[in-house]
């Protein structure tokens, strides 16, 4: 029957001391652990969060860096594209300026040669006139050393004159 | 490592087997039969000093301070040592009667009765203090850390501590309360760790453990009001309804007898009651036990020297295998006690739906 019946000291004692404790512990340590354990977790929750949304990020400049390549290597083709354009087109225009060039060489050529022939041609001419009159000259003067041969020409001209 | 373990745990039977020693000595001074139902009840009862061992006939104690009040002659506080040498100041240790083993004083007729209060620290009682210091060392020590280590991972004591927390938190208080189970984790972590170390250190074999803390029905009883006192200063409209007018029930079972309500009412004192004699009987059988074993060595021992020996060797398998079922024990007792208060804790504060 003692083993059931509570002892009352015992029974002070016990509810003093627990009570006690129960205060001096809910003040002094469930509370800053409860807290901090709590506060851990939200940091842990939001650290992972954190990893979620970098892991995302990381994704997108991937993404992003892939897109940069893309458009890069775009470019490059274009430009490369573009730069084999202006080298046909200067090369083309090149290629026309010369030919130009070279016919307006051609005929100015032709022209100074024609010019240079014509001139040939009449200095040709004159010196073969002034050689013609000189022989002519020297002929009249051959014929006309004599009377009868004065005659005779004058004859001749009066007869190629037209009578009119 | 293995090895090392059943080191330990024989030196750990050693030391058990040392703390049963007494009666083997009482048993020489005396010449009196060794009675086994004695020697449990001493050792799970209370006593006005802690008793260490008995050494060639001499016992080796620590005296206790003694504090009583009484109607005929007024407060009174000395040393239990002074029990000593019999009576003090008309007080003495009353060796049978119905107050065997407490103090009793000589009333002016001659009789022998008990002090008005008897506010001693015995036994039982300096055992809670030691543990309520080592509760609070630790717990407070695992606070400072805490509050100094911010959210770094826990260190040291900390990691000891804080499983226990976070089981108490997780696995007890939010599935059985619900939402609103902030309020009551103080109550329910100082009663899981108060119950664990109690429960444990009554475990240890040598001073100042060993005492049967918790199944001392004195101990488990304020544990148990308490739980009835939350239960019923937190409860809702709707916990008394659930009494009262018990839903899903046939209203000939309210009207116009009310056995339902009757019941449901007897319920609200039979919860706590029932914690109080659970850990009670639970702690006190494992005790009532081991002790059991270590009283068969000496029983066989009056019958035979080697009987006595033989009987150690099985004796202390057993005490072995007690001892680690006591340890699984400790734990699902506070785990019992912490849970239950919990659910009528959650009982109380549910909210109609």
């Amino acid at each position: 029957m003692q083993l059931v019946t509570p002892d009352i000291g015992l029974l002070f004692w016990m509810l003093v001391s627990f009570l006690i404790v129960f205060f001096l512990l809910k003040k002094l340590a469930w509370k800053p652990i409860l807290n901090m354990l709590h506060e851990r977790e939200d940091s842990i929750d939001q650290a992972l969060k954190a990893a979620d949304k970098a892991k995302e990020d990381m994704k997108k400049l991937q993404a992003d860096n892939e897109r940069i390549l893309d458009e890069a290597r775009a470019e490059r083709e274009k430009i490369f594209r573009e730069a084999q354009e202006i080298k046909e087109k200067i090369v083309g225009e090149a290629r026309e300026q010369a030919g130009k060039e070279k016919d307006k060489i051609m005929n100015e050529a032709r022209a100074s040669i024609d010019a240079e022939k014509n001139a040939a041609i009449r200095e040709i001419r004159d010196a073969a006139a002034e050689l013609s009159i000189r022989i002519a000259e020297k002929l009249l003067r051959n014929e006309l050393s004599n009377d009868q041969k004065q005659k005779e020409l004058i004859e001749e001209l009066i007869k190629d004159m037209p009578v009119n | 490592m293995a090895h090392r373990k059943i080191w330990i745990k024989i030196l750990l039977t050693a030391f058990l087997v040392s703390s049963a020693l007494p009666v083997n000595a009482r048993h020489e001074g005396g010449e009196e039969q060794f009675n086994p139902g004695i020697f449990i009840l001493e050792h799970i009862g209370d006593a006005y000093e802690w008793h260490i061992l008995t050494y060639n006939g001499h016992h080796v104690s620590v005296p206790l301070p003694v504090i009583l009040y009484s109607k005929q002659s007024g407060f009174h506080m000395f040393m239990s040592a002074k029990f000593h040498h019999g009576s003090h100041d008309g007080f003495s240790i009353a060796a049978d009667g119905p107050h065997k083993g407490k103090i009793v004083e000589q009333a002016a007729d001659g009789s022998f009765v008990r002090p008005i209060l008897d506010l001693s620290i015995t036994k039982n009682v300096f055992a809670i203090f030691v543990s309520m210091s080592i509760i609070l060392w630790v717990l407070l020590s695992v606070a400072k850390l805490y509050r100094n280590r911010g959210n770094q991972a826990p260190r040291g004591l900390q990691s000891w501590v804080e499983p226990v927390v976070l089981f108490v938190r997780d696995d007890i208080a939010r599935p059985a309360i619900g939402h609103q189970y902030e309020r009551f984790m103080p109550y329910l972590l100082t009663l899981f760790f108060f119950i664990l170390v109690n429960n444990l250190m009554g475990l240890v074999p040598f001073f100042p453990f060993g005492a049967n803390i918790t199944g001392n029905i004195a101990i488990t009883l304020p544990l148990a009001v308490l739980t009835f006192l939350i239960t019923t200063f937190n409860s809702t409209k709707t916990y008394w309804v659930h009494i009262f007018n018990t839903p899903g029930v046939p209203w000939w079972l309210k009207i116009p007898l009310p056995i339902m309500p009757f019941t449901e009412l007897l319920g609200v004192i039979t919860k706590p009651f029932v914690l109080m004699i659970r850990l009670f009987a639970n702690i006190i059988a494992g005790h009532i036990i081991a002790i059991g074993f270590f009283s068969l060595i000496f029983i066989f021992g009056e019958m035979n020297v080697a009987m006595g020996y033989g009987a150690s060797v099985i004796s202390i398998l057993f005490t072995v295998f007690m001892s680690l079922l006591e340890l699984l024990v400790a734990f699902i007792q506070a785990y019992v006690f912490t849970l239950l208060s919990a659910l009528y804790f959650g009982m109380a504060v549910e909210k109609h739906h």
